[in-house]
């Protein structure tokens, strides 16, 4: 079954395209994985996510959302998928994924960020008094989790894995963080911002990222 | 003794999507019930401390949390009778309609937990995202993971048996064979296979207990 697709804007040869936008964590994490592995790829950067693009629409009709790689015509969407996807076929590169089941599990398990650092995040910044404080104390006892996690530079090890990809661009909303609910993550966290100043100073890392602006 | 655990509760969908796995591959495992609703165990506890919930897989002694990442596990270490295709994008396809299974399950079961007109709004929003289900993620396959069930398959395993109870109960129809024939016919196709027949919870359990859960989310809502 061929599911490769044809767009004005996507020359055929080009191998790998992936589309983003720039303040979201979750593109980053294609393009930190891209990189990592040396994959040859074009960026296209959505304008404006209130005005998508045709591409966009063509490439992710059910979410209509970035992060989207397409690889030889064939699109694909969610970041984790996508990512996980970018170590399966780029087999060149170091692995993200350990290849022991049980230590994959885990990656997996701590790299799905939505179900626990995520929303607790997004309610750190935006909400007020009580709600705030309980935000602010959750992020806190999540962050000191994945603090005893780790025992090596990464945590995948010596070189950033799964979890250090899918976690690191984070690392530009922690100001935002701390701004509005007024604490220290180098004073509450050191180790996890001492983990998170190694990624950043990865090639890979640091031309993925941009800080966060918090409107 | 077993060296395959799965602790679970009866109702949940979720704890199903393991067992079938585990069926389907010929493993042998012991079943545990939780309590999770009056009286989780400290076992439970101990083995899911992040988000206290179950299935939880425990193998050799460790514990794995989270039904699509047990999933994985299980296709990696048992990988007779495979659940998900050889070739890397299919392979991304599959997990892309599991997390939408994820993503979508305040849609798909909003009509449950709602009456009156919000249940009407609930019933359109989540069918919308059935209609998306069937025709790009069914389309015209035999089942989600092709000419055989896969993983994405188990994932809307819920659909195939606890669908049907919850909408008698809620008293609307969400599916039925005209509004959702490849649907329809997946369900039939589904619930076929013995290794998912046969460890199906007991319809009429499944009316009491449903029927106490509606009535603690109509409550809730209320209150």
């Amino acid at each position: 079954m061929d599911l490769s697709m044809k767009h004005e804007y996507l020359p055929e040869d080009l191998q790998v395209v992936s589309l983003g936008f720039w303040p979201t964590p979750f593109v980053a994490r294609v393009k930190i994985a891209l990189a990592e592995k040396g994959v040859q790829s074009e960026y296209k950067e959505e304008e404006d996510l209130k005005n998508k693009s045709s591409l966009l629409l063509q490439m992710n009709p059910i979410h209509k959302k970035v992060p989207v790689l397409i690889h030889n015509g064939k699109p694909l969407s969610e970041s984790l998928i996508v990512v996980q996807y970018i170590d399966e076929v780029w087999q060149d590169g170091p692995p993200l994924l350990p290849s022991d089941p049980y230590l994959r599990s885990q990656a997996m398990f701590w790299a799905d960020l939505k179900r626990y650092i995520y929303p607790v995040g997004w309610k750190v910044w935006t909400t007020k008094a009580e709600e705030q404080d309980a935000a602010k104390k959750e992020f806190l006892e999540n962050t000191g989790l994945l603090e005893e996690l780790k025992d090596k530079p990464f945590f995948g090890g010596e070189n950033l894995g799964f979890v250090d990809v899918t976690l690191i661009p984070i690392y530009s909303w922690l100001p935002v963080y701390e701004k509005f609910a007024n604490f220290s993550l180098v004073v509450e966290r050191p180790k996890f911002i001492e983990w998170a100043k190694k990624c950043m100073e990865k090639e890979s890392v640091s031309k993925s990222s941009r800080p966060a602006k918090a409107q | 003794m077993s060296q395959v655990t799965v602790l679970g509760a009866w109702p949940s969908p979720y704890v199903y999507r393991v067992i079938w796995a585990l069926k389907l591959k010929g493993v042998d495992y012991e079943y545990v019930e939780e309590d999770v609703l009056h009286n989780k165990s400290d076992r439970l506890l101990k083995y899911n401390p992040v988000h206290k919930k179950v299935p939880v897989l425990v193998h050799a002694g460790k514990p794995i949390a989270e039904s699509a990442v047990i999933l994985e596990y299980i296709e990696e270490t048992w990988p007779q009778n495979p659940l998900l295709p050889k070739d890397p994008h299919q392979r991304a396809l599959a997990r892309f309609w599991i997390k939408f299974g994820e993503d979508k399950s305040a849609a798909l079961f909003g009509f449950f937990m709602t009456e009156g007109e919000q249940q009407e709004k609930a019933t359109k929003e989540g069918q919308e995202q059935l209609r998306i289900l069937e025709e790009q993620g069914l389309g015209e396959k035999m089942f989600f993971g092709g000419d055989e069930i896969g993983m994405a398959d188990l994932e809307f395993g819920w659909l195939a048996w606890w669908l049907d109870v919850m909408s008698e109960i809620a008293g609307v129809k969400v599916i039925d064979a005209e509004s959702f024939p490849r649907l329809h016919a997946w369900i039939q196709r589904f619930k076929d296979i013995s290794a998912i027949k046969e460890p199906l919870p007991d319809r009429s359990a499944m009316l009491t207990y449903f029927k106490g859960r509606r009535a603690t989310f109509l409550a809730l809502a209320k209150s």
